[in-house]
């Protein structure tokens, strides 16, 4: 047990300090002088590059410099944004919250879907007309499945606002936009999963004690099933850490993703490298997660 | 944002498609195909604009409408065929190449040296590829190699991975022991039997994954990080017209429309020579 | 108690039927104990789990008759069938590591019955548990309620599975092959067990592919053969009379059959001195000493975890011992790097329990040989003397039967004219009756080509039928050896001594 926790410390401490790294590294490699990356499109003056070399240590060896970026990364010290004139971590931090909320009702919606759909249509035309739609869902690009619904519930019926974030009716259509693909897919895993472990052995003593099918699904099966669908906590996060920049663009959002997309355009390089680190750590934090869940569920996983 | 079917569903192939939707499928590649390849067959220009006549809801004329400055739609659906392809063609190729590569070196070699490049793969394969186009672009500027280079990076741990999988089975399989028996080399091992057995699911996972980068290509270019207008590149289009979405639903619905069915002929397609592929092999 | 009269039952494959079970009669009275014997393939499973309507998903069933516990159940719905799982009939399967849901605990497991047939207090559910593992003899019954089968011996999980399927006091117990994934020593011990149950009053239906397995336990047995029963009748008059054929052959494959050819030993062909392997802190391997000499049939025996395998892997350089040195046909075949080895590979052959796997599935029978056969040799010589046609030579392995499959990993292992040739469980995952057939195919091999065979094996009756010495392992030591005759008749070691007396034989109840 020990063990498994060191091992996965040094596993995120390692994914991290990549992440950090290639970051630096992809400014190094960004054409053109590094001053002029950092400023991107803000004011350029001689006090303020003179600020850039001495906050980067440019004027320093580049050892000193990356274990200078390194040990101040570590403290949470993301740099300063030229262009809008304040520290990464408060643009970052002032912006993440809508997106959070976004994000958690999605997964939200997408899990509690795949696990209805899933656990609901077992036979026949049911099961048949369910693939089918999770087959469409997942082949469809989100930002149509935005744009339709958008265009339904919003300017045909005017149920919901169009933009912005006021309330919780304007996180309904994003939430169900970004929940959609996931659902499809999540109810495809868990279908399969279900699948093969009701052709078990043990499903089969299930039966012969005299449970239901339903019983025998729910009691025996789902577990099984979930295992992958555990594996897929990875996946889920970049799912909808990348889903949010093309869903808020869609519905017009405040967010992470305005904020990377505007960071991009205008070559902001210190808070595109903060919002890199950031997906790190939610990837580190979400495959913890995955690995404690395994545990919860297959004891044959937890060795003492 | 990669929202196809992540490997190891699609490999163990839970839908089987019923036989007309193949057949359907079938159709719509063709279709797909031939406007890639010859456009003008059945297109006109999508770059024609005419000004008396936008925002004009389908007819016998304009099959799908026309767009805010009175192009043709239907002319630019078809014409976005070969630029959305081949963004998904050319990505698809660097991750199976990329991928193949080093799922081997993964599957092959040491312990931790093994260990090292699949939380490579991991990490990545989680890291939301949306961003890391978007770190791509930052760095290089906006483009479609900047795209295709992304997207490919950013779909390799699939192929990496299911090689890795493969090679470690196959390596381990009984009848590489008994081919030890007969005084083969590692490298003659490598050759006749690890890697035919290994890279036979690759072109059918590639055929799905080629939709998966479709999508998301259409994602990206949704962004504005794609061909710029007034390239009739499918997201590129859909982004153009959404703003009149409220008056003229086809001008950005029907370019969406033709991504999905691209994505869906080529996974319907994929799943059942997959089937067929796993059937044989039971 | 129960009345079949012509079932059939079908799968649908694709868009045909398969008829698995086609037109079977028989019955079972109260207090009896009847064996349902047959090969692979031959319905035997899907019959007794039709007794349960647990024929499986998609299946038809039809019958004339079919009347258990006096009810006619040919117009069962669901919940009919439900209501008499469990409690009237209680279903044990192979292999309690996957028949008990790996993910919750025995006493849950067990729990479940009672709590679905809604069987006395709930409170008192937890000690009625324990009171079931104790009748099926699991000692500590209150700490291994809590624990999952994996951490469970595989003769407890057995017992367990037994457990829960008692627990709703069933008149009938169905054990589909309830041994078959046992070491020979517990494979006994569950069949005391289930002998205990049927002198309780429990009427007993056994399902297996050994004949010796159930002919001391059941009272009649049923042959069945491609879907039909091929003969019934009482134990004794199957053992002794047998009117069919096939049941000729069965009762012949169990008893089995001394190949006896005797070849003079010629020169040391192999030679393991004090082979010692460590796996971490664990020593599977201690002290393992072996000379092979030419024309030998070395017999290796020992139970799951005996260290015969790994012992075959480091006779053969796949592991590298801890300690201890081989040599083959005089060189050194231990500590060396494997190009060394490489010159007199093709001299040491194997063939291994599944031959499915040991070859390439790209490959057909003809390129599988001619990696085997030097340059310009033909490959139909081979095939002759492992007793198969050319026809197959165009065809992939998984296109053959096991049998088939066999012979061509025996032809594969003979081509290159090795001096020793390892077999490891070779014959396990065959039929009784292909089982028979690759023993005597082995036997002409040695005694033509004068080829050395280890053979290794868990199943005392093979190694008796073929081995002309023997070597018996336990936890990873060599604990007694000798010629095969000396050490079956007078065994010296005690646990030579249990592991004959678990053996199966054929024979009646007294």
């Amino acid at each position: 047990m020990i063990r498994a926790v060191t091992r996965r410390v040094v596993t995120g401490v390692a994914v991290l300090w990549a992440a950090a790294t290639a970051a630096y590294l992809a400014l190094l490699a960004a054409p053109g002088d590094i001053v002029d990356s950092i400023i991107g499109d803000g004011a350029d003056t001689p006090q303020i590059r003179a600020e850039i070399i001495s906050e980067w240590n440019l004027d320093r060896p580049a050892v000193v410099q990356y274990l200078d970026y390194l040990w101040r990364a570590a403290q949470g010290d993301l740099g300063r944004s030229y262009l809008l004139h304040r520290p990464v971590h408060d643009v970052i931090g002032g912006q993440i919250l809508p997106t959070l909320k976004l994000a958690a009702a999605a997964a939200v919606f997408g899990v509690l879907l795949a696990l209805i759909l899933a656990v609901t249509t077992r036979h026949r035309w049911v099961r048949r007309a369910s693939s089918t739609a999770e087959l469409f869902l997942v082949s469809t690009p989100p930002f149509l499945i935005g744009i339709v619904l958008l265009s339904v519930f919003s300017f045909r019926f005017g149920i919901f606002p169009v933009s912005g974030d006021r309330g919780g009716a304007a996180l309904v259509l994003p939430a169900i936009t970004l929940g959609l693909p996931i659902a499809g897919v999540l109810a495809q895993v868990l279908r399969d999963g279900l699948d093969r472990a009701l052709d078990e052995p043990f499903a089969v003593t299930a039966r012969a004690r005299g449970l239901r099918e339903r019983a025998v699904l729910i009691r025996h099966a789902l577990r099984h099933a979930l295992m992958p669908a555990v594996t897929m906590l990875g996946w889920l996060s970049g799912v909808l850490l990348g889903g949010v920049v093309i869903i808020e663009q869609v519905f017009g959002r405040p967010g992470l993703g305005q904020v990377t997309l505007q960071a991009v355009g205008n070559g902001d390089m210190p808070v595109v490298l903060a919002v890199v680190v950031l997906a790190a750590v939610v990837f580190v934090v979400i495959s913890t997660l995955a690995d404690l869940a395994y545990l919860l569920i297959d004891p044959r996983l937890r060795r003492s | 944002m990669t929202l196809a079917l992540p490997r190891p569903v699609a490999r163990r192939l839970i839908l089987r498609p019923p036989r007309p939707g193949i057949a359907a499928a079938a159709v719509v590649l063709a279709l797909t195909l031939t406007a890639v390849v010859w456009p003008s067959l059945f297109a006109g220009d999508p770059l024609a604009a005419d000004p008396l006549h936008v925002l004009e809801g389908p007819s016998a004329q304009h099959w799908f409408g026309t767009d805010q400055l009175g192009r043709d739609v239907f002319d630019r659906v078809v014409h976005g065929a070969r630029h959305s392809l081949s963004i998904g063609v050319a990505a698809t190729v660097i991750a199976v190449g990329a991928g193949i590569l080093l799922g081997l070196c993964a599957g092959l070699t040491h312990k931790y040296a093994d260990e090292v490049i699949s939380r490579g793969f991991d990490a990545l394969a989680a890291f939301p590829l949306v961003l890391l186009a978007l770190l791509f672009i930052a760095i290089a500027g906006t483009g479609t190699t900047s795209l295709i280079v992304a997207i490919g990076v950013a779909t390799l741990p699939h192929y990496a991975r299911v090689v890795r999988a493969q090679t470690l089975i196959v390596r381990q399989a009984p009848y590489v022991t008994h081919a030890v028996a007969f005084g083969a080399s590692r490298g003659r091992l490598v050759l006749r039997h690890v890697l035919p057995n290994v890279l036979g699911p690759i072109p059918v996972l590639a055929m799905i994954g080629l939709g998966e980068a479709i999508l998301v290509a259409a994602g990206l270019s949704f962004l504005g990080l794609g061909p710029q207008p007034p390239s009739p590149e499918w997201g590129a289009m859909l982004s153009e017209s959404r703003g009149y979405l409220h008056i003229a639903w086809w001008a950005s619905v029907l370019p969406g429309a033709a991504v999905t069915a691209t994505v869906i002929s080529l996974t319907v397609i994929g799943r059942h020579l997959q089937s067929r592929f796993e059937g044989r092999h039971q | 108690m129960i009345e079949v009269d012509n079932l059939r039952v079908t799968f649908a494959l694709g868009k045909k039927r398969v008829e698995a079970v086609r037109g079977v009669s028989f019955e079972i009275r109260e207090g009896e104990c009847v064996a349902l014997v047959g090969e692979s393939g031959s319905g035997k499973s899907v019959t007794a789990r039709s007794l349960v309507g647990l024929a499986g998903p998609g299946a038809g069933v039809e019958t004339d008759t079919f009347t258990v516990a006096g009810r006619d159940v040919r117009g069962f719905a669901a919940r009919d069938w439900r209501r008499l799982r469990g409690r009237f009939a209680g279903l044990i399967l192979q292999d309690a590591l996957v028949s008990l849901d790996p993910l919750r605990t025995v006493g849950a497991e067990i729990g479940e019955v009672l709590r679905v047939h809604d069987i006395g207090d709930r409170r008192d559910r937890p000690h009625r548990v324990q009171r079931l593992l104790t009748d099926v003899h699991v000692p500590e019954p209150e700490r291994r309620a809590r624990q999952y089968p994996h951490q469970l011996s595989g003769g407890l999980r057995q017992r367990a599975l037994i457990a829960s399927a008692i627990a709703g006091g069933p008149r009938l117990l169905i054990a589909d092959e309830p041994t078959t994934a046992l070491d020979a020593t517990v494979q006994a011990q569950i069949l005391r067990l289930l002998a205990e149950r049927h002198e309780a009053g429990e009427t007993l239906l056994l399902i297996s592919h050994d004949l010796a397995v159930v002919s001391r336990l059941a009272d009649r047995v049923l042959v069945m053969k491609d879907g039909r029963i091929a003969e019934a009748g009482s134990t004794r008059t199957i053992l002794t009379g047998a009117g069919h054929p096939y049941t000729r052959e069965l009762v012949a494959a169990a008893s089995g059959r001394r190949r006896a050819t005797t070849v003079e030993p010629g020169d040391v062909v192999a030679e393991a001195t004090a082979l010692r392997k460590v796996y971490g802190d664990r020593t599977v391997v201690k002290d393992f000493g072996l000379t092979i000499r030419r024309g030998e049939i070395v017999g290796l025996v020992g139970e799951s975890g005996s260290g015969k395998t790994t012992v075959a892997q480091l006779l053969f350089g796949l592991a590298e011992a801890t300690s201890g040195h081989v040599r083959f046909e005089g060189r050194d075949f231990s500590g060396v790097p494997e190009r060394a080895r490489r010159p007199i590979r093709r001299r040491l052959q194997l063939i291994a329990q599944d031959p499915l796997s040991a070859f390439d599935p790209r490959w057909t029978v003809r390129r599988i040989l001619g990696e085997a056969l030097g340059a310009g040799e033909s490959p139909e010589p081979i095939l002759e003397r492992v007793g198969l046609g050319a026809d197959v030579l165009d065809r992939y392995p998984r296109q053959l039967s096991g049998g088939q499959r066999q012979r061509v990993a025996v032809a594969r292992a003979i081509a290159p004219r090795p001096s020793l040739i390892i077999c490891d469980e070779p014959v396990s995952a065959l039929d009784v009756s292909v089982q028979a057939q690759v023993l005597d195919l082995l036997a002409q091999i040695r005694e033509d080509d004068g080829t050395a065979l280890l053979f290794i094996s868990h199943d005392l009756g093979v190694i008796r039928d073929i081995a002309d010495r023997v070597l018996v392992m336990h936890d990873g030591r060599v604990v007694e050896q000798g010629p095969v005759q000396a050490v079956f008749d007078h065994a010296g070691h005690e646990y030579t001594r249990a592991l004959l007396a678990a053996v199966p034989t054929l024979e009646v109840a007294p």
